[in-house]
């Protein structure tokens, strides 16, 4: 699937809800299936800035495509960064660095979450965006 | 007696829906909700009398100046100081620290120590490492205990002639804390040392009698008892004001300017520079006011009630821990829950329309000290009720299972 078609069928899985709740509820299942980083990365060098919460991100190369593992010290923001990592792992750094981000906002998360979380769901981007142009620049 | 249907009703936005409830607000350590009082004389000034003050010879401007000087006596009869030129207007707690870290760079030499406790806010530390790294001085920490008290027999061990300043809390904010300060105070005159008193978090619970304390400075904030955001208040023995050079130059502060030399005006205008909150200040008298009003003691007395229901109902809850147990506690709950992040916790109970802080509350120490990212905090002011507390615990509950 591209990355589209993915964010696509996101979007469709968060209009099932009708209330915030229920998607609390999936976003922290979607926490529960993220795939975890190893515990040799879960060091300053893979943290995030600008999260409240502790989160680490790490990236690997293979096949050409970038795959991403995560944790967070935070179940909510273990699910949005599971969200994140479905959308974009396994992909090319070009495909990454082409994506937009405009489902997030569709899927209501950014209205849910507090500014600060939401300042959290942008360096998150961006830190997934850097590891794509850093994996580009390497070819 | 607290009359509370009285009293929320003088709180128009806590009569509203949040994320459609109603709305309960716990952050009153972060910010009180102002009184209808407050905000229509904030209205009352900008539409009658607002002028510059202590300049013009004009009517509006005699007005003007003349409410200012009223909300100062106001509040030297508040916190009972000496007299009124103790009373500075500042922009708050943070501002009040600073002037006087600020001024003591001038007293300070190399070998001279500071001392701050555990259990400080930020501003009650950086000011003063600030203060250290201009100086050479050498920054002191009286530890705590696990119940979140200072430890008095250490602090009496670390006292020596080489201490100038003693900056402590009167309560904690990331805790609740109340400290014994007229203690510290006392022993901390014997070894000569200046004591300030950050009473950000106290003075929205009590009256402080700073001469009964003998403190040398206090240092509240007006946006926490029910005042506007950007006023704030230090006071200062005299002989200290006096002693400390001005922390501003400007207009106001000044007797006389000429490109040789600059005479200060006397105090308290010596710390006031530039045009100040005029209606904050102002304002800041008809909060404290109110305050009076419903009464120090009626207000003790009614949040000791909420404290102590509030801690009975939380620790109903398996797994759920209290940071701060000492018996000397304002109405302040710090707590976690066994293995669930405050921030995921916040997030659902704001959903459920309790507002509560959640985090380090800018007192990173206290947090390394119990090895943890943060806490839930919940604070409750003179205007919060039982039943608010019942829809907060249940939202507590909703949350925890949610996340577990």
């Amino acid at each position: 699937m591209t990355i589209q078609e993915i964010q696509e069928e996101i979007v469709d899985e968060f209009s099932m809800f009708d209330d915030w709740m229920q998607r609390y509820e999936y976003i922290i299942e979607l926490g529960k299936s993220l795939p975890l980083i190893e515990e040799q990365y879960k060091t300053d060098n893979y943290s995030i800035k600008g999260c409240q919460s502790k989160v680490w991100v790490h990236a690997d190369e293979q096949d050409d495509k970038i795959v991403f593992t995560a944790d967070s010290d935070a179940i909510l923001t273990k699910g949005i960064i599971a969200i994140l990592i479905r959308t974009f792992s396994g992909h090319t750094p070009q495909e990454i660095l082409d994506a937009n981000t405009d489902f997030i906002d569709e899927i209501g998360l950014k209205e849910h979450l507090s500014p600060t979380r939401a300042n959290g769901l942008v360096s998150m981007i961006k830190q997934i965006k850097m590891y794509a142009l850093a994996y580009q620049a390497k070819h | 007696m607290i009359d509370i249907q009285k009293i929320r009703a003088d709180f128009p936005i806590l009569n509203q829906q949040v994320n459609g409830k109603p709305l309960v607000y716990f952050d009153n350590g972060a910010t009180a909700q102002k009184p209808l009082v407050v905000i229509d004389a904030i209205e009352k000034y900008y539409k009658e009398i607002n002028a510059n003050i202590h300049r013009g010879v004009h009517t509006l401007s005699q007005l003007a100046t003349d409410a200012y000087e009223v909300s100062r006596n106001a509040i030297q009869k508040h916190v009972n100081a000496k007299h009124n030129h103790e009373i500075i207007f500042t922009a708050g707690t943070t501002f009040g620290i600073n002037l006087v870290a600020n001024g003591f760079a001038a007293l300070l030499k190399e070998g001279d120590e500071v001392m701050v406790s555990h259990l400080e806010h930020h501003s009650n530390i950086v000011p003063w490492q600030l203060l250290c790294e201009r100086t050479g001085a050498k920054l002191v920490v009286i530890p705590m205990n696990d119940k979140g008290e200072l430890n008095l027999e250490e602090f009496e061990k670390l006292l020596s002639d080489n201490v100038k300043v003693v900056a402590v809390n009167h309560i904690s904010n990331a805790l609740g804390t109340v400290n014994p300060i007229k203690e510290i105070i006392k022993k901390a005159h014997k070894v000569g040392a200046a004591v300030l008193i950050d009473g950000a978090q106290a003075a929205p619970h009590l009256k402080p009698d700073v001469q009964d304390l003998d403190c040398d400075f206090y240092a509240f904030s007006g946006h926490k008892v029910c005042g506007p955001t950007g006023i704030g208040v230090l006071y200062g023995k005299e002989e200290w004001l006096r002693k400390l050079p001005p922390y501003q130059g400007g207009g106001e502060m000044i007797a006389e300017v000429t490109f040789e030399k600059t005479t200060y005006a006397d105090l308290p205008h010596k710390f006031e520079a530039g045009t100040p909150n005029i209606a904050g200040g102002i304002v800041l008298g008809t909060a404290i006011d109110y305050l009076n009003e419903v009464g120090f003691d009626n207000i003790a007395v009614y949040e000791q009630e909420l404290l102590d229901y509030a801690t009975e109902k939380l620790l109903q809850i398996e797994g759920l821990r209290i940071y701060g147990t000492s018996e000397h506690k304002a109405s302040v709950i710090s707590f976690n829950i066994e293995g669930i992040h405050p921030y995921d916790i916040g997030t659902i109970v704001d959903k459920l329309g309790v507002a509560v802080r959640t985090g380090h509350h800018c007192a990173q120490p206290i947090m390394q000290y119990f090895n943890i990212p943060g806490t839930i905090r919940a604070s409750f002011a003179f205007y919060n009720t039982k039943e608010e507390i019942d829809i907060f615990v249940e939202a507590v509950k909703k949350a925890k299972t949610m996340l577990s």
